[in-house]
């Protein structure tokens, strides 16, 4: 790559790699990121991502690879010199500074000068929409009120990038959905990458410009989440981004776009191949279908034209205004969720009813196992 | 009948407690404080005073005693502290689980042997033919034998070894409730070595230091045998003037005067010492 083009990139990992003696807990992870992205790192506990953002901060040593901020290696920086803030999983802010002393520490570190100190805390406070709270201690905080508070601490120092560990882990539901919005509005007005981490798929696909989804220390695919969504490149990604039914099963054949497949539960499927490796017949394979592609109408009514039908009776219905899912029970193997709309009226489908699901080749993933 | 057995079960629960308060603390002192404000006019009579205190102020080798008891107490505790943070940093933050255990063992071992076995495990040591002074003839570093004991140095070093404990445990305790994101949020947001510690970990320990300080330097003012023993003759520790006092004298009004005085005079630098950290002894010796 060429100066300029770097020079674009807040943040560039190429082939970092972390090994905990012979444990592997990074995998030659590569990656860059735009001036002024969201960017999240998506992945199942123990995957390696904290060991990723440690390393970016400088609190580990990578075995392998570099890291590049602003086009410059960082490798032989020590942590207190990159210009790089982290938001802490548990937040981590000074409980025996109030809130104006917690904000000035980075300042004062930076050699701000005293009388200029007053004026960026303020500035910041009121940036995270928290003019008031300069005198307040930590512990007279609410958790939200926290969670902006570490964030401003980092933001006054200008870092070329935040990196942000779960930071919503720790709050209840209702303020984390609060959260979620706040972010990335904050990220707007700070107009700084954010790399953001976390093992919940929907905060990483409200939120991110970009997302990376890694898997036992490897990143299996970055792109927008839209794409993760409807264009997983592996079997993984495609079961971990959104809700999909899965089955495992065998290629029975191929006919042009079309692959036939029979489960492990003995249901017939028509698909459409995904990811790199061939599929053949008698490859084995794991299937992906999202319950929204699902059309379920009742036994009676006429079917919409799809490669997939399949019969069944109604197990249950979850109702969750317009998310309201059924579950259904084919004569064979076990039960497929379909999306529906319930109005709340007569014609409403109910347990018991015998219905048929339809849906697309194009809509069933197949990928090579 | 229910709430009266409850009150009951609670009369009964604290009246140990509160018989050892009453009979153990309370009174001992309130009969000192008396005993202390009885001048002796003539042989077996006695009247209400303060000459016992007036002595002190008078004789200046008492209150300089004292005094030299108080600072001498500060240094321990200050030495407790400087060497005792270190090695409780590394207990609770570098450590590993396992050996932390056996270090707080380590720590503990002094404390199996009474006070005055330790002291002669110090005198076998240092004295002229100690192993010490044996050691240095041996090498050649010197002809004669040299005395190490029965000088200050003596004592502090004998002081700190046997208090640097109790500097240690509160130590440990407030700086595991430290998790390991404080400190790296403080290199973080740019602080080096010297600004974390400044800054960060020696505030958020400052609880456990006061407790360390204060448990420490109550129990060097208050301590007897190892300064005698080590001091010797000339140690002018103050609880050897009221042992001296009571027992040598037979001046029990005096020595109870110096047992309020010396209880009057640690609570002080005490109380000095919490202004001066902002600290509160709630959430100092009360917390850990
Ligand atoms: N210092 C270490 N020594 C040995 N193994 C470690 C160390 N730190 C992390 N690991 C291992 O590396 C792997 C990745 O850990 P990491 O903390 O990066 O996971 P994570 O993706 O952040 O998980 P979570 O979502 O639970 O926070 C884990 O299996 C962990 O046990
Ligand atoms: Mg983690």
């Amino acid at each position: 790559m060429t100066d300029q083009t770097t020079a674009a990139f807040d943040l560039d990992c190429e082939g970092v790699t972390k090994n905990f003696g012979t444990f592997r807990a990074v995998d030659g992870v590569s990656f860059s990121i735009p001036t002024g992205t969201f960017f999240s790192i998506l992945g199942p506990s123990g995957c390696g991502k904290t060991t990723l953002m440690r390393m970016i901060a400088g609190f580990e040593e990578p075995s392998a690879g570099d890291i590049r901020i602003k086009g410059k290696s960082v490798l032989s920086v020590p942590p207190n010199k990159r210009n790089v803030k982290m938001v802490f999983q548990h937040l981590a802010l000074f409980p025996m500074m109030d809130v104006h002393d917690n904000i000035a520490y980075g300042l004062r570190c930076a050699g701000v000068p005293k009388a200029e100190i007053g004026a960026r805390v303020a500035d910041v406070l009121e940036r995270v929409a928290l003019p008031d709270l300069a005198r307040r201690q930590i512990h007279q905080l609410s958790g939200g009120q926290k969670q902006r508070i570490a964030i401003a601490r980092c933001m006054a120092l200008n870092p070329d990038v935040l990196l942000l560990d779960e930071p919503l882990g720790a709050l209840d539901l209702k303020l984390r959905e609060a959260m979620k919005i706040e972010l990335k509005l904050l990220q707007h007005q700070f107009d700084t990458t954010f790399v953001y981490i976390t093992h919940d798929q929907s905060e990483a696909l409200v939120m991110s410009d970009y997302v990376a989804v890694m898997n036992a220390g490897r990143f299996e695919q970055i792109g927008r989440p839209e794409e993760l969504y409807h264009a997983p490149a592996t079997a993984f990604v495609a079961g971990f981004v959104g809700d999909s039914n899965r089955w495992s099963g065998t290629a029975r054949g191929t006919e042009g776009e079309t692959v036939h497949i029979e489960t492990e539960t003995g249901l017939a499927l028509g698909g459409s191949p995904r990811g790199t490796a061939p599929i053949a017949a008698g490859t084995a394979v794991e299937v992906f279908v999202r319950p929204e592609f699902i059309t379920v109408t009742r036994a009676t009514e006429p079917a919409p034209e799809a490669a997939n039908h399949h019969d069944g009776t109604i197990d249950s219905v979850l109702f969750n205004g317009a998310n309201s899912r059924v579950l259904v029970r084919p004569p064979a193997g076990g039960l497929i969720e379909a999306d529906v709309t319930l109005t709340g009226g007569t014609s409403d489908l109910r347990a018991g009813d015998a219905v048929r699901l339809s849906w697309d080749a194009a809509q069933t993933m197949v990928f090579a196992a | 009948m229910s709430r009266d057995a409850r009150r009951l079960s609670l009369i009964l629960l604290f009246a140990p407690f509160a018989l050892w308060i009453l009979l153990l603390i309370a009174l001992p002192h309130l009969g000192i404080l008396a005993l202390s404000m009885r001048e002796k006019v003539a042989p077996r009579v006695y009247e209400f005073g303060f000459g016992n205190y007036a002595e002190f102020i008078t004789e200046p080798i008492y209150w300089n005693t004292l005094l030299r008891t108080g600072s001498m107490s500060l240094l321990v505790t200050f030495l407790a502290l400087i060497i005792g943070f270190p090695i409780a940093y590394y207990i609770a933050k570098i450590a590993g689980k396992r050996a932390r255990g056996a270090l707080f063992l380590m720590c503990l071992i002094p404390l199996w042997v009474s006070d005055l076995i330790r002291a002669f495990g110090w005198i076998l040591l240092l004295r002229e033919s100690g192993v010490i002074s044996r050691s240095l003839q041996w090498m050649g570093l010197t002809q004669s034998g040299i005395e190490f004991l029965y000088n200050d140095a003596a004592v502090i070093v004998g002081l700190v070894y046997t208090v640097i404990l109790f500097m240690i445990v509160p130590l440990v305790s407030t700086l595991d409730g430290m998790g390991d994101d404080m400190i790296e949020a403080g290199y973080n947001l740019g602080g080096n070595s010297l600004t974390v510690l400044r800054r960060i970990i020696v505030p958020y320990a400052m609880p456990g230091i006061v407790a360390g300080c204060i448990v420490v330097f109550m129990m060097t003012a208050g301590s007897y045998l190892t300064p005698i023993l080590l001091g010797g003759k000339n140690s002018s520790w103050f609880t050897e003037q009221i042992y001296n006092q009571f027992i040598s004298r037979f001046n029990w009004e005096g020595g109870a005067a110096f047992g309020v005085l010396l209880l009057l005079f640690t609570s002080g630098v005490v109380w000095i010492g919490l202004r001066l950290s902002g600290q509160s002894l709630a959430n100092t010796v009360a917390r850990s």
